[in-house]
Formats: structure tokens, sequence, C-alpha cells
């Protein structure tokens, strides 16, 4: 199946996220590759967005969308670095 | 004003309830198509006993087969009416096997999980499939060899399947952890917890 | 923009005309859209009347402030929302937006590093909003575009690429039929095409792909083996509904 990069997140982050999500810099639990999230590989459309490690495959997260909800589940991360709003979010 | 109408909903009794027919055949993966070398291919099932039953890919293209035509329904609101498939049912698969558990989670080549009762799986409900369309089963599509449970939406029929672990209680696998129903009946629109 | 309260806001079609036999340039007036960045997407969410939803994400040809933006939609044969874009919405009807989103697909004018951008066929939408950005803030970053294209009649936004004061030079290559009298056969990009038409590695460009799967595989892999370091080639995939 064709994957899409990590930038299509960016919609369905907003309501989870008070940061844009992919321009922030996270750790792959399994392999300790350092990326920006919008670097991702994502699969599962339309059922949801499975974002992998660009490196190792491994799931960093996985957002479901449904009227009236959204489910979130990152414990493929070992951490996100968020940049301040001033040099993140700058139009 | 243009109206929007979005994939035409028919009439169809064939049709579970939020369903459009389709004549293509869409590919919905979690991941890459995972390479799988057949000659390390193989098929088990695993007991609470700590038993695994295992089968390599002659030993398991030599059980006894069947042709299958089934309607198959994805919860993304496709269905495909009359797929015609080749594979071994799981009454075949699971005949020496001995388990007090009903539930089973589903394990693939790539790490994919589903998760299934026992009893819907059995008494001719469920195959692994090798087949589709009297072809080899393509790799997009699950090949060498899927899981084939068309009476439950079809995120059920694990894709690169490679073995059946039984579990005491329906613990959630991949798409069901994430907010899809624990058991997927189309026909109730089980789509979401 | 200050605000992540993104949410859904209603565009109404402004202005509408073809690009291509299969694609449409589409303008809608989103009235407090905060403007947005080049490469920057919005997704759009059609709404039946049975109240079935389907959402698409699409990338922004237009750039910068005021309340109008520019998307450029392909139709594709088995789509569901595309063909809806191309075919039927008329002018005054209504859609749902949610954006500006994303920031890494993004060129901003205050970056310093040449720029290199890569489009295979209706993938050139958000970089063309990079060539205006570019032009319109007078940027004198090294900034050329090299579009594959199938046939040259698939171009979208020809006669703007091609005007003499355009401040990014595009470079054209055609996949199955070249126009008359043009010098090269048609054939896919390959990694020699890339080094004769892009910014070799020692210029260190940041490069932008966009296109179908393949076509971004295919290139940023090239890209890699001609010598350009990984982080500085950035991706923008799309699929098939």
């Amino acid at each position: 199946m064709d994957h899409l990069d990590g930038n299509v997140l960016a919609g369905p982050s907003t309501d989870l996220f008070a940061f844009e999500a992919t321009t922030t810099q996270c750790q792959c639990q399994s392999c300790a590759d350092i990326a920006m999230l919008g670097q991702a590989m994502v699969y599962g459309q339309p059922m949801g967005f499975v974002a992998r490690c660009r490196n190792c495959d491994n799931v960093l997260i996985v957002i479901v969308e449904r009227a009236g909800q959204k489910s979130l589940n990152m414990r493929g991360l070992r951490w996100l670095r968020v940049a301040d709003q001033a040099t993140n979010d700058r139009i | 004003m243009a109206v929007f109408g979005g994939h035409r909903r028919d009439d169809n009794p064939a049709l579970p309830p939020g369903q459009y027919l389709t004549e293509s055949f869409p590919v919905l993966s979690s991941g890459p198509t995972p390479s799988i070398d057949m000659e390390d291919w193989e098929f088990f099932i695993h007991t609470e006993a700590g038993q695994t039953h295992r089968w390599t890919w002659d030993q398991f293209i030599a059980l006894p087969s069947q042709d299958i035509s089934v309607d198959i329904h994805c919860v993304t609101s496709w269905s495909k009416l009359g797929t015609g498939w080749r594979g071994v049912s799981l009454d075949t698969l699971f005949a020496e096997v001995e388990t007090g558990f009903d539930f089973v989670m589903a394990h693939s080549y790539g790490g994919y999980t589903t998760n299934l009762p026992l009893g819907e799986l059995l008494n001719g409900r469920a195959w692994i499939a090798y087949e589709y369309d009297g072809d080899e089963l393509d790799a997009e599509h699950g090949g060498p060899a899927r899981l084939l449970v068309p009476h439950l939406y079809f995120w059920k029929s694990a894709k690169w399947v490679r073995g059946l672990v039984m579990q005491s209680e329906d613990n959630p696998g991949f798409w069901e952890e994430n907010g899809y129903n624990l058991h997927g009946d189309p026909w109730r629109e089980e789509r979401y917890a | 923009m200050t605000s992540r309260a993104i949410g859904w806001r209603t565009g109404s079609l402004e202005r509408a005309h073809p690009l291509t036999a299969s694609a449409r340039s589409i303008t809608f007036t989103v009235s407090s859209w905060p403007g947005n960045d080049a490469g920057q997407h919005v997704d759009v969410r059609l709404t039946a009347p049975d109240g079935y939803q389907a959402v698409r994400s699409y990338s922004i040809a237009s750039t910068g402030a005021g309340e109008e933006i520019e998307l450029a939609i392909d139709r594709l044969p088995d789509g569901e929302v595309s063909p809806f874009l191309v075919d039927d919405l008329e002018l005054g009807d209504t859609v749902e937006l949610r954006g500006p989103l994303g920031g890494w697909f993004v060129w901003r004018p205050e970056q310093t590093q040449p720029v290199q951008l890569i489009a295979g066929g209706s993938g050139v939408v958000p970089l063309i909003a990079m060539t205006r950005a570019h032009a319109s803030a007078g940027s004198s970053v090294p900034m050329q575009l090299l579009y594959s294209l199938r046939t040259p009649d698939d171009a979208f936004f020809r006669d703007e690429l091609s005007q003499p004061s355009a401040t990014a030079r595009t470079t054209w290559h055609y996949t199955r039929a070249v126009p008359s009298g043009w010098s090269r056969s048609a054939g896919r990009l390959t990694a020699e095409d890339l080094k004769r038409e892009t910014l070799p590695p020692e210029h260190v460009p940041l490069t932008y792909i966009c296109g179908r799967t393949g076509f971004v595989e295919t290139v940023s892999r090239a890209l890699i083996s001609l010598g350009h370091v990984p982080d500085n080639i950035r991706t923008e995939r799309f699929g098939g509904t």
C-alpha cells in the first residue's frame, strides 16, 4: 500500500495537541531514531493514521478519527520535543 | 447547487447497512508489505498448554482445501460481492488442537494483530486463503496467505497471517485497541468500540 | 497565526477554471482565514444529505495573507471527492475546510538555503505556492523547479511557470509524450536526469519533492545516491483517493 508522509497528521492532530505536531521532534521507542513527525511514514487510511518510524517501521502514533471522538495512541514514542509557539507557529 | 453524494449506496439486500458496492479491490494496510521468504514461512497455532502446532508451506498446501465464494465488507464502507478464494478451513487446522480458551489473537508477518472469538472461526466460517480469483494471492492483498473471515469486517481477515495464539479473554488487536469494535459484525454495523 | 484552535471553517467557491482535461483550479473565500505559508495543506470535508462525510487533504496553491485560497484538484478515476470538486462544485457552493495545516513541508521567505523543487504531476501544487512566495517576497535565494509530467497537456500553471519574469526557473520533463521538436525522448526521471537538471549536492540545497508515492520514493532515493543528505530532502506523497 502507498504510504503518505507525516505531514498528513497535521489535520487530525489539530484538536489533540496545542502545538504543530508535524514539526515536533520525536524519538522512536524501538530504534532511537530522532526525526520530525512530518518525516514519519503514514499508513492505514482511511481506517486511521498509523505513523511509522522512517528508519525501522515501528508504529510511533496511531490516530483514529470518527464522528464525535478521536483516539490517540503514542506508545511507540520515547519522547516529543515541542518548540515554543513563537518559533514553531509563525505565519 | 451541487449535492455531494459520496459513493452511491445501493438498496442491494446483499449489502450490510452503510456499505456501498465496489468492483475494484481497494488496498488498506497498517504498514508496509512484508517480504516473506517461502522457505521460512510457517503457520502456527499456539495453545495455553504451551503447545505449538506448526505447518511449513509445503505441509500447509498439502492439506485439503476448499473453493470459497463469499461477500466481503470493509469497515471503510466498501463491499465486494461474490469474491472467489481457495484456502484451508480453520476446522481442518484446529482438528488436532486442544484448547479450553475461547478467544484467538491472530498475528501477522509485519506485526499486525487482530482478535477473534474461536467459535466464529470454526464450522466452515473461516479459512486461511492462499488463492484469490484463481491466482496465487498477491502480496498487497495478504499473500502468500491471509485469514479469511468474511462474516466480519475485513480488518479481521488478517493479511500475511503467521499464526493464532489462544487467549482466555478477548484482548484487543491492533485496530481494536485504537477504537474499532472488538467483534466487527457488518450486519450489526459494529464499526467502533 | 496565534491560535491553535483551527477547527472547520466554511469556504465558498469564488472562482474556478480548468487547468487540464482532468484538473480544475478552485478558489474559495474563507472568512477569517489566517493566511498560509507556501506548502501548507488544508483538509476538505464534504457531507452528504444522509450525514455521510468524506475528508481529503489538498495542498494550497496560493500563499500569504487574505481570505482566499486556491486549490488545484486532479480528478482521480475511482475517487470519491475529487470528481465532485472538479466536475460538480458550482460557484457559491460551500465546503468545510480545516487549516492551514502542516509546518514541515513548508518554505518561508526568510529561509536562506538554495531550494530545489521537484514535482510529479499534480504534485506541483504546493511547489507553485513556493515559487509564488519566492516571487512575491523578492527572495534572492536560488530556487528552481523540475516538473515531471506524463504529457505536455498535463501541465498545471504552464503560462505562469514559463513567464520570463518568473523568479524560479522551471525545467520540464516528460514521461510519456514530449512536445513536438523537444530534444529529449519521453521516459521516467532517472538519476542521470536529476544530476543534470537539479542543484548539485555541493550547493547544499533544500529539496522539496511532491508526487505519488512511487515517484517520491524513486526521486529521493536517486538524490541520496547522488550525494544529497536525507535531512535536506522534504517529501509530500499523495495517495489514491
